[in-house]
């Protein structure tokens, strides 16, 4: 019989039995070892239907396919250009996936996005740690205009976004500011004054500190209100 | 004169007060501290990032780099700073026994370094150094089969200790040292060291020792890594 042997939400460590039984399926962050399956990862433990997941708590951020990420332009050659977002190795966005309008063939690309501007772009292909291709192409990616950006760790990112959308929403309602989020652990705010970006940027800060804890939602709805 | 009871008063199976704690060092990806009785070692990793020089990344996996090395100040007589034999040495069985329990096969082409840095000396620098390596990989969320827990065995004049310190090492009638590393969970070891005399028979027992140590060793740890997130949880 097959039995899980930590409770949902524990924060597990590398080596430590999660499950014994072949009932289960060892999925990110987990492996199986004959019949017993252990965590590989310092993160909290999830069970998803028969899937077992340990979600990282820690750790830099690593490119994946369909993530929106804000990066800084860092080279931009006649065909190409080079994004930071804080991985090991640059990313490109090759000239046909530069933006929804059309671009020549013999442009000059600095004109679009030149070196040092901060854009938000999708991750549209990994094809090793080394080759990873973005796109402009998609809705809501573009360049970032006026505004502060602020760095969290990666692996907070969807708390900070919440269920739907959820606690980004409450920030955005209640500080009435423009945020982007993205995976890759960069924040962009702009508002009316800096007053407001400061108080987005505080709830933020509030919420990477406090992730792993529950009741998130209501502490950061108070926190904004007192604020107010 | 045989050995017969420990300067610092402990049992002959008895470790040090050990303390861990994790996240020290805020810019890096990964840290973590680890004390034993009076030796401290303190352990950084960054990574996985662009590695240099680049014919040296691997298409296949990531590539583990470590570096010990003792601060000046953390010995009796000033430490020259800067790679010496010795530390280079330990550097390279510090990957050594790290490397077994690592998965970098997703990390293909990057570098990982690890620092680590002894500031208070006091003997079982390379067990303390490994602990607190093995501790900073998992804060910075590197895959990994198991933890590696280290402790140094040996033999004081004729009986056999478990983790020395400065002062059991330097016994009159001579010392040995045999540092050990090991994946608790597999109970297999991925460090053995020796630097003395033991027979057969002393060698079987101090590892039997050293495996028990290292149980408790992993308890620490483990700890260490959850108390930086709240504990363990309901």
């Amino acid at each position: 019989m097959a039995k899980i042997l930590v409770k949902e939400r524990n924060v597990v460590v590398p080596g430590q039995e999660l499950a014994d039984g072949m009932d289960y399926l060892p999925s990110e962050g987990a492996f199986r070892e004959g019949e017993k399956i252990f965590s590989s990862k310092l993160g909290l433990f999830n069970l998803d239907g028969r899937l077992i997941k340990v979600i990282p708590l820690g750790g830099k951020y690593i490119p994946k396919k369909n993530d929106t990420v804000i990066g800084r332009v860092t080279d931009v050659s006649p065909k190409i250009w080079r994004i930071d977002i804080g991985w090991a190795f640059d990313v490109v966005v090759p000239l046909r996936e530069g933006s929804r309008d059309f671009i020549p063939n013999d442009a000059d690309l600095t004109k679009y996005y030149d070196i040092g501007d901060l854009v938000v772009a999708k991750i549209i292909n990994v094809l090793s740690p080394k080759i990873v291709d973005a796109s402009m192409k998609l809705p809501g990616c573009r360049k970032l205009g006026v505004g502060r950006v602020i760095k969290v760790e990666s692996s907070r990112v969807p708390r900070i976004i919440g269920k739907q959308g959820s606690m980004i929403t409450l920030i955005k309602d209640a500080t009435g500011c423009n945020i982007t989020v993205g995976q890759n652990g960069l924040i962009w705010i702009s508002g009316e004054d800096s007053k407001k970006e400061r108080l987005a940027e505080e709830a933020i800060r509030k919420i990477e500190a406090e992730a792993h804890s529950e009741g998130l939602t209501d502490k950061i709805n108070n926190f904004l209100k007192e604020s107010k | 004169m045989a050995y017969t009871k420990r300067f610092d008063g402990r049992k002959f199976d008895e470790v040090r007060e050990m303390e861990a704690k994790v996240g020290i060092i805020k810019r890096a990806n990964g840290s973590a501290m680890f004390r034993t009785g009076k030796t401290i070692a303190i352990a950084a990793v960054y990574g996985p990032r662009e590695l240099f020089p680049a014919f040296l990344q691997d298409p296949k996996k990531g590539k583990l780099k470590c570096l010990y090395d003792l601060l000046s100040f953390s010995v009796t007589e000033r430490k020259r700073p800067g790679p010496s034999r010795r530390s280079t040495e330990i550097s390279m069985v510090t990957r050594d026994c790290l490397e077994p329990v690592l998965d970098l096969t997703k990390f293909a082409y990057t570098g990982l370094d690890v620092y680590i840095y002894i500031t208070q000396a006091d003997a079982g620098t390379r067990a303390a150094g490994i602990n607190a390596a093995s501790l900073a990989l998992a804060d910075a969320g590197i895959p990994m089969k198991d933890l590696i827990s280290s402790i140094a065995v040996g033999k004081v004049s004729d009986k056999i200790v478990v983790d020395l310190d400065k002062e059991e090492e330097d016994h009159k009638d001579g010392a040995t040292d045999l540092p050990i590393a090991m994946s608790v969970r597999t109970g297999k070891l991925t460090l053995l060291q020796m630097d003395g005399n033991m027979n057969q028979t002393e060698i079987k027992k101090a590892l039997e020792m050293g495996k028990k140590a290292c149980e408790q060793i992993k308890e620490v740890q483990v700890k260490a890594l959850q108390a930086k997130y709240g504990g363990a949880g309901k």
